[in-house]
């Protein structure tokens, strides 16, 4: 949280800019290499989207947004939540069922739901936190494992609750929730027949509390300290198995929020055909977006804009849509490299600095004792 | 500017000069800083050559391009007359150059055999001649190192020995040893010294690398002096004495640590109560230690490395749960509390490695300033942090304590290791501590940084704190301590007046010579710990 220089933002903005030229040239040599129209695939890539497109685009990215926060609260403090996908599941899987009881009218319906979410998400990634304090395991290792787990899991009770009111016995969704607790959708872009999901709201409510907890509180601080430095953080009075427990927890239970603007803007019941991969996308956006909580924003905006124009690139130009998986993975990985880079860079340029500016400040002497031999 | 006055042994002169290493003009820059600059000496064959300057003189950083870890921007490095290029320790090896690290790196659990030829299979196997070598080796250097012994039953002064075989195994005809003596007690520092001599018998030269003049003057055939990256002066060391050097070292005025008039009131500030820590071997790392700090005192731990002293401090600071024992705080019982409130309670800690664990080396000052007190004014405002507040009181710090920074929002990382002590000093003090637990206050910082914290030292006492006074440095802990006690095994000695004891007393003390018969020297500091890596030392800015 250092304040900003000039320095500092060029070098922030260095890595993404990098890391998309990279991207840039790695899909066209690909697309050269197997002889595919890459100046069709570009034009189709990067042309200007529909008003309708463009409400898809912010719907999804809302909700990589979630699920992007969600990873980022456990990278802060050093713990990789590789579970995200199996929290958002549970958590939008109970919270589909309840909503689907219809027991509390419209909106607090929808309410209590979110509550629930919250709640699933947060136990489920839970057990990882218990896992880890406890027994020491890894927490990279339990939620990849959860993962599995929550997988079978929701598709085995899918089985025992899935609605048979309906058509045949062929259905497997839970029950559809009452039409007073559908959202009907924010008509923010002018000209779209859709409308942005009500709920994009507690992506941006999430946002918020992200940067205030993290960056204004003395939880956040704590959260933070053991990030940069566990053995610090002992030392000052962090208990840090707790902070374990707490930032897992706050991760799943953001987590648990992934699936809310789709189960009460799109879908309105949890079934085989709900979204999946949600939290693996929230990583690769978290690592893009550097845990920032504005920087993740762009990165979540980027992600959906390529996921919405790759629809066209099948029928404009003749290629796969999966080919955005390759540019979606060398943009990280281009992203992940320059980071680091600039990470050290940023690090030998302050201590340059600091040197500099301290032999300015002795006047004539030679900057020969700065830092350190 | 090298006066090469040696008394050198007669050395084979094989490849037409007697200069086993020359360096000439070897200048190293790190960004915004020269670390060496322009420095040229010569090391004859067959003598131990000491090189000495401060923490931070660049040493480290002279060694590290010597054994080829690092690469001079400019100058020449000739061995046996011959300009060589070192890109990697593996080259500095072919050439016969090894390094006898500080901090040693030996596998406990494996044998001297065993450790002597990881890494070094192809030279003579792993078996029956490997051990027939090493068995020479040790007899032709007088070294008593038995191939076949466990490492975790060897000795410090032992260890250090088998550190040497290591590189003699490799065939190195020049060794570099760091800071030998440092976790050495004083009659383990005459064995490696006996050991040298020998080495430079056989024709063997030896680059020492210390800070301590007395060692250097009674070991060295001929000294080289570096100040600030640059050598100063090579001198006979039979026409120098320890102030002259000392002065050619520092350049100015020597700072002493030296208490004034007694402050100690009968106040009990801290109470320890047959503190025990059993250990993972069984054997007690803590062994029914007990003390009391009054108020207006210091009292100083001496003790090899290991023996203790980081447990000591984990426990009081609430880091560790002790086996058995009470601690107090004034007349409240402090052994159930956490470490936060310990530290609320009026704690100040300087921890023994400032980078691991007092420092945030990523996070600007300012968020420095807050780490250990982020639940105390002016850092937090109920649960929100304070940022005006804790920006405005660093500014306050770093003008007080004289931290040398550019601004607050700099990175701890990017400050050099005296600065980030003093901002250390700074913010521990500015919490009206009734008790310090300082552990090598001055460990790895310049001499102006030093002598600044050993006068913040004394002010603390001055003030009525009750210090709690770790330190490695016996000068340091005569200087500044009112009581010192000697911690050897886990378990506290006596009590020492600083103004009677010397450091052979203190030497004695701490390998336990006094307690027991048999060779002295031979035992001290066998914990696991003793070898353990600190991670402090000489790095300053770095991470």
């Amino acid at each position: 949280m250092t304040a900003l220089s000039p320095r500092r933002i060029l070098l922030t903005l260095a890595g993404p800019v990098l890391a998309l030229l990279v991207a840039f040239v790695v899909t066209s040599l690909v697309l050269v290499a197997v002889g595919d129209p890459v100046g069709d695939v570009w034009s189709s890539l990067l042309s200007k989207p529909l008003p309708r497109q463009m409400v898809n685009i912010v719907n999804a990215a809302s909700v990589f947004y979630l699920s992007a926060i969600a990873v980022a609260i456990g990278f802060r403090m050093n713990l990789f939540n590789i579970g995200v996908d199996g929290q958002y599941r549970v958590a939008v899987f109970a919270a589909a069922v309840f909503a689907g009881q219809a027991w509390l009218p419209g909106i607090l319906n929808v309410i209590v739901a979110i509550l629930i979410a919250i709640l699933c998400g947060g136990l489920w990634a839970g057990i990882a936190a218990w896992l880890k304090v406890k027994r020491g395991v890894s927490e990279v290792i339990s939620t990849i494992m959860l993962n599995a787990i929550a997988t079978g899991l929701v598709s085995w009770l899918l089985g025992k609750v899935r609605d048979t009111s309906g058509s045949g016995s062929n259905v497997t969704n839970t029950k559809e929730i009452p039409d007073s607790s559908k959202l009907e959708g924010l008509a923010l872009v002018p000209g779209a027949a859709n409308k942005v999901y009500t709920l994009i709201l507690l992506a941006a409510v999430v946002g918020f509390l992200y940067w205030f907890v993290l960056g204004k509180t003395r939880f956040g601080y704590d959260l933070r300290a053991t990030g940069m430095s566990e053995t610090a953080a002992v030392a000052s009075g962090v208990k840090v198995p707790r902070m374990v427990v707490s930032a897992m927890l706050l991760s799943g239970g953001v987590a648990g929020l992934v699936g809310m603007p789709l189960l009460f803007g799109q879908d309105f019941s949890y079934g085989t055909t709900f979204q999946a991969g949600l939290g693996f996308s929230g990583i690769a956006i978290a690592l893009l977006g550097r845990n920032n909580p504005v920087g993740i924003a762009f990165a979540a905006l980027l992600w959906a804009y390529l996921e919405q124009q790759s629809n066209g690139l099948q029928i404009k130009a003749d290629v796969s849509p999966e080919l955005v998986n390759i540019i979606q993975g060398v943009i990280l990985f281009a992203v992940v490299i320059a980071y680091e880079l600039i990470r050290r860079a940023d690090i030998r340029l302050e201590q340059a600095r600091v040197a500099r500016e301290l032999a300015a400040q002795r006047g004539s002497a030679p900057v020969e004792e700065g830092a350190q031999a | 500017m090298c006066a090469i006055t040696a008394s050198a042994p007669q050395a084979p002169t094989a490849a037409g000069t007697d200069l086993a290493v020359e360096l000439e003009g070897i200048t190293k820059r790190f960004p915004g800083v020269v670390a060496n600059k322009d420095i040229t000496f010569a090391a004859r064959r067959g003598t131990v050559h000491a090189i000495v300057g401060e923490n931070g003189a660049g040493k480290s950083t002279l060694m590290k391009i010597l054994y080829g870890v690092q690469r001079p921007d400019e100058g020449t490095i000739k061995v046996d007359g011959r300009a060589v290029n070192l890109h990697s320790p593996s080259d500095a090896i072919a050439a016969g150059i090894g390094m006898v690290f500080q901090h040693f790196m030996l596998a406990d659990n494996l044998t001297v055999l065993e450790n002597v030829v990881l890494g070094a299979e192809k030279l003579h196997g792993i078996g029956d001649e490997a051990r027939a070598e090493i068995r020479r080796i040790s007899d032709d250097y007088g070294l008593e190192i038995d191939p076949d012994e466990l490492v975790e039953n060897l000795g410090v002064g032992h260890r250090q020995r088998v550190e040497i075989l290591k590189v003699l195994y490799r065939g190195a005809k020049t060794l570099i040893l760091d800071e030998p003596t440092a976790v050495l007690v004083p009659q383990e520092v005459d064995e490696l010294f006996d050991n040298l001599r020998e080495l430079k018998k056989e024709g063997l030269t030896v680059l020492f690398i210390s800070h301590k003049l007395d060692e250097v003057l009674s070991v060295a055939d001929s000294i080289t002096v570096i100040r600030r990256g640059t050598t100063i002066d090579t001198v006979d060391p039979s026409t120098v004495n320890a102030r002259q050097l000392a002065e050619l070292m520092v350049g100015s005025e020597l700072p002493s640590p030296s208490t004034e008039e007694s402050t100690v009131t009968d106040r009990v500030v801290l109470r320890v109560e047959d503190l025990t820590l059993q250990g993972l071997s069984g054997r007690p790392v803590l062994d029914g230690i007990s003390f009391t700090i009054h108020a207006g005192e210091v009292l100083g731990i001496a003790g090899v490395e290991g023996n203790g002293q980081a447990e000591l401090v984990e426990v009081i600071m609430g880091m560790r749960e002790p086996s058995s024992g009470l601690v107090f705080l004034g007349d409240t019982d402090i052994s159930a509390w956490d470490t936060r409130e310990i530290r609320e309670a009026g704690v100040g800690y300087i921890p023994e490695d400032r980078q691991r664990h007092a420092l945030l080396l990523e996070a600007p000052l300012w968020e420095n300033r807050m780490l250990g007190h982020q639940t105390e004014e002016p850092n937090v405002r109920g649960q929100l942090i304070n940022a005006a507040g804790a920006k405005a009181d660093t500014e306050r710090i770093v003008k007080e304590y004289d931290v040398r920074t550019p601004s607050i929002t700099v990175t701890a990382g990017s400050l050099s290791g005296g600065n980030q002590q003093k901002l250390i000093v700074g913010r521990e003090m500015s919490h009206d501590p009734k008790v310090l637990v300082a552990a090598h206050p001055t460990r790895g910082v310049d001499v102006g940084a030093q002598a600044s914290i050993w006068d913040l030292m004394r002010e603390a006492r001055r003030k009525g704190l009750g210090v709690l006074l770790i330190s490695a440095d016996l000068e340091e802990l005569i200087g500044l301590s009112d009581t010192i006690r000697v911690i050897l095994r886990g378990r506290l000695s006596g009590e020492f007046d600083p103004d009677q004891v010397t450091s052979e007393d203190l030497g004695a003390a701490m390998t336990g010579a006094g307690e027991r018969s048999g060779a002295p020297g031979t035992m001290g500091a066998p914990d696991d710990a003793a070898t353990r890596h600190t991670g402090s030392g000489d790095e300053g800015a770095t991470r």
